[in-house]
């Protein structure tokens, strides 16, 4: 019993850690342009100044 | 990336934010020429492009305003037009409040999960009504959360007395919660937290994915949607110019008209001679020519010299605005169209509703007590929830609408679909739907390949029509632009340069035919460039392939009967000509009438009234705003094929979804006499519910090839 008391909030934090995560992405516009993403890996960025 | 540029500004309070709207971002490349290119011109400090949306978002300060920066655009090669500022709509809104509903859900999905596994592994006692209580904490405010989208809707409809898909989804969430709530406080062994959780997971996945792509659509429509006529520079009593809005405009006032642009209202002409497209509002093909004291309305387009127009009437007085008024009447009836989940719902809920109820009494007779046969009655709710169903139609929709994205064309939402799938007569109208609706030359032939050069560089520098047309034509058979000096473009007149030590200009010649025409002089040497409005090149190919799916295709058009009459007898499909849109619309009254399910593709203001009555309607990407804002479905590019690739896909996906809805049903005829008989546990219904909504979207997953 005393095992479940460490590890159910622990699996609760890293849930909860993972949703906030998620909220902060969502707020920083990392699902703005899933487009633009999968393209932007294909540019150099060696030819800048 | 662009850190870099930032500095070297000192009062970053004084930049201010502007978007752009470029539509022909195509590859990274042009990601990567324009973020690194604008922060290169003075006062520009940052540049970020959104390639889905095909904005820029550039940060500037106030010594470059926003012409400069879409001339800034211009030189790196990308036309681009100011977009307007309106940071969130409410369909955004709803698809991000959609998408945290579903992290909400996921996470105690996951979570509910983890203890529920412990308690079907045999978990017992104390340790079991842990489980149960840690599980409610969890359950009851992720469903109160993520649950809002189904239990709005759901009284939404209840409050009209009508029901749909939600009304069964609400019920039966928010009585596995309270039966479950029941069995935690008494300490009982059942508990259904798990199943309501993922039924609200599973739909929420749905309902996303179902925003996802009507998002998709209207972002990708956005960015065809041009500022043709929503303004216009007016000249001031002091000579100077200043753009007002279409909704500004006022009579009286007098407004300079550039080539190629249309115009925001209705007025007579006071100084220039010029040719007028009356295209769009009219379908007649053939350019009016137009000088001091001719009238010209809003909707038309000015095609060859810069004139002056005294406004006569504007906004709501424009001869536009009785098709807007036309339109909002005919849209009316679409209205009405019941998709085809919420037909089903009608069906199902009713007959699931009364089954829970039969299983309550049959189990009350049978001597059981309240308890047991109210556990048995919402198992049976539960089993029967249409998860599978609330998955059936949008995980068909979405596939089968990306599927199309990559053929170019935009389907606005779930139900043009459904209604596409309807469609058993297809109406095209003929300027700018058959035919590309812009000028291109007819004979190339006589040019060499170094005339084909310089005419491309010239025609390039131009953004007259058919500078425009010509440019496309030869860039399509691979003539490379010659290098060329000295460039200097006469609005109205041509362009001219210096090839080498030659002198090369391209003019256009005099109007005397029906046709437009140019002239490109290489010296003293001349060549004669006519101009026409093409068909589009896989017109016979689309038509073809269309009343090869049963559909037969009629041609309805403003061009004068000759024209029409000579396109239908190319193409052997019966043609009308001289149709207004009234006639146009009274035409689709008498189809529906009839009880046909027309296809209207147009693209005119004048297509406007008729693209808003169809059963379904679509519109190419050259057309109006009005028009494709009134048709359900946009398709980009020369070619027509599009239209019946959307036909033959939106035919699939309703048998896709119809599969779905048998298999739901299969699958429930199964699970139905398990509940009723009492042997559903909470293990049961979880593994029912996943594995039901993994097979629905493992078929649906079929119609990513349904375009081929």
């Amino acid at each position: 019993m005393t095992g479940l008391a460490i590890l159910i909030p622990i699996a609760l934090g890293m849930g909860g850690l993972g949703l906030l995560a998620f909220f902060w992405a969502m707020r920083s516009g990392q699902f703005d342009d899933l487009d633009g993403s999968a393209n932007r890996i294909l540019i150099d960025e060696d030819d800048q100044e | 990336m662009n850190a870099a540029a930032i500095s070297g500004f000192s009062d970053p309070i004084a930049l201010s934010d502007h978007s752009f709207t470029v539509p022909s971002i195509r590859c990274a490349g042009c990601i990567g020429k324009i973020e690194r290119g604008l922060p290169l011109v003075d006062g520009i400090a940052e540049a970020r492009v959104n390639f889905s949306a095909r904005r820029v978002a550039v940060r500037h300060d106030p010594s470059i305003d926003e012409a400069g920066i879409v001339q800034a655009l211009q030189a790196l090669g990308f036309e681009a037009q100011p977009a307007p500022q309106n940071p969130m709509t409410a369909e955004d809104q709803e698809s991000r409040s959609l998408l945290r509903a579903l992290a909400v859900a996921a996470f105690g999905m996951m979570n509910i999960m983890l203890l529920s596994v412990s308690i079907w592994s045999g978990a017992e006692g104390i340790t079991r009504e842990l489980f149960h209580w840690l599980s409610a904490m969890i359950a009851v405010p992720v469903i109160a959360y993520s649950g809002r989208p189904f239990f709005v809707s759901a009284l939404l409809a209840l409050r009209h007395r009508r029901t749909n898909m939600d009304v069964p989804i609400s019920i039966g969430i928010l009585l596995a919660t309270g039966l479950s709530l029941y069995e935690t406080i008494t300490g009982g062994a059942l508990a259904y937290f798990d199943g309501a959780v993922m039924l609200l997971f599973f739909l929420l996945a749905g309902r996303s994915l179902d925003a996802a792509m009507r998002e998709k659509a209207r972002s990708g429509i956005a960015s065809l949607l041009s500022r043709m006529g929503r303004g216009a520079s007016v000249l001031a009593a002091d000579g100077t110019t200043r753009w007002l809005r279409t909704e500004d405009l006022r009579p009286g006032m007098t407004m300079l008209v550039p080539a190629g642009e249309a115009f925001a209202a209705d007025g007579e002409i006071t100084e220039g001679i010029s040719s007028i497209d009356n295209s769009m509002l009219t379908g007649e093909s053939r350019p009016q020519p137009a000088g001091v004291g001719d009238m010209v309305h809003a909707g038309a387009a000015n095609l060859f010299s810069p004139i002056k127009v005294a406004i006569t009437a504007a906004s709501r007085d424009t001869a536009i605005a009785e098709i807007a008024r036309l339109m909002d009447e005919a849209g009316q009836s679409r209205s009405r169209y019941v998709r085809i989940a919420d037909r089903a719902s009608r069906l199902y809920a009713p007959a699931v509703h009364s089954l829970a109820v039969l299983a309550l009494v049959g189990w009350m007779l049978a001597g059981a007590g309240w308890h047991q046969s109210l556990t048995v009655a919402i198992a049976v709710l539960i089993i029967t929830c249409p998860c599978a169903l609330g998955l059936a139609v949008p995980a068909a929709q979405v596939v089968a609408a990306n599927t199309l994205l990559k053929r170019g064309l935009l389907v606005k939402d779930g139900s043009a679909l459904e209604r596409l799938a309807e469609a058993d007569i297809a109406l095209f109208d003929k300027t700018g739907t058959l035919t590309l609706g812009e000028a291109r030359p007819v004979d190339l032939q006589g040019l060499d390949h170094d005339a084909r050069a310089i005419a491309l560089a010239l025609a390039q520098a131009s953004r007259h029509p058919l500078s425009r047309g010509l440019a496309a034509a030869l860039r399509h058979s691979g003539t490379v632009p010659a290098a060329l000096a000295d460039m200097v473009e006469i609005s109205g007149q041509g362009v001219s340069a210096k090839f080498g030590t030659k002198l090369v200009a391209l003019r256009r010649s005099r109007d005397d035919g029906s046709l437009p025409s140019a002239q490109l002089t290489i010296n003293e040497q001349a060549f004669g460039i006519n101009f026409d409005d093409p068909l589009r090149p896989d017109v016979h190919a689309t038509l073809a392939a269309l009343s090869g799916m049963g559909m037969p295709s009629r041609i309805i058009s403003g061009d004068r009967v000759r024209v029409a009459a000579l396109v239908g007898g190319q193409l052997g499909v019966p043609a009308q000509g001289e149709m207004g849109p009234e006639q146009k619309l009274a035409l689709l009254e008498q189809l529906k009438a009839d009880g046909r399910r027309p296809l209207m593709i147009g693209d005119g203001l004048n297509d406007g009234p008729a693209l808003a009555a169809a059963h379904v309607s679509i519109a190419p990407g050259t057309a109006s705003d009005v028009s494709q804002q009134a048709a359900d479905a946009v398709f980009v590019g020369e070619n027509l094929m599009p239209v019946a690739s959307a036909i033959l896909v939106a035919r699939r996906t309703r048998r896709v979804v119809r599969q779905n809805f048998g298999f739901a049903i299969i699958y429930n005829f199964l699970a139905v006499p398990l509940a009723l008989a009492g042997l559903v546990t909470p293990l049961i219904a979880a593994i029912a519910m996943s594995c039901s909504s993994l097979i629905v979207i493992a078929n649906s997953l079929r119609l990513i090839r349904a375009a081929q």
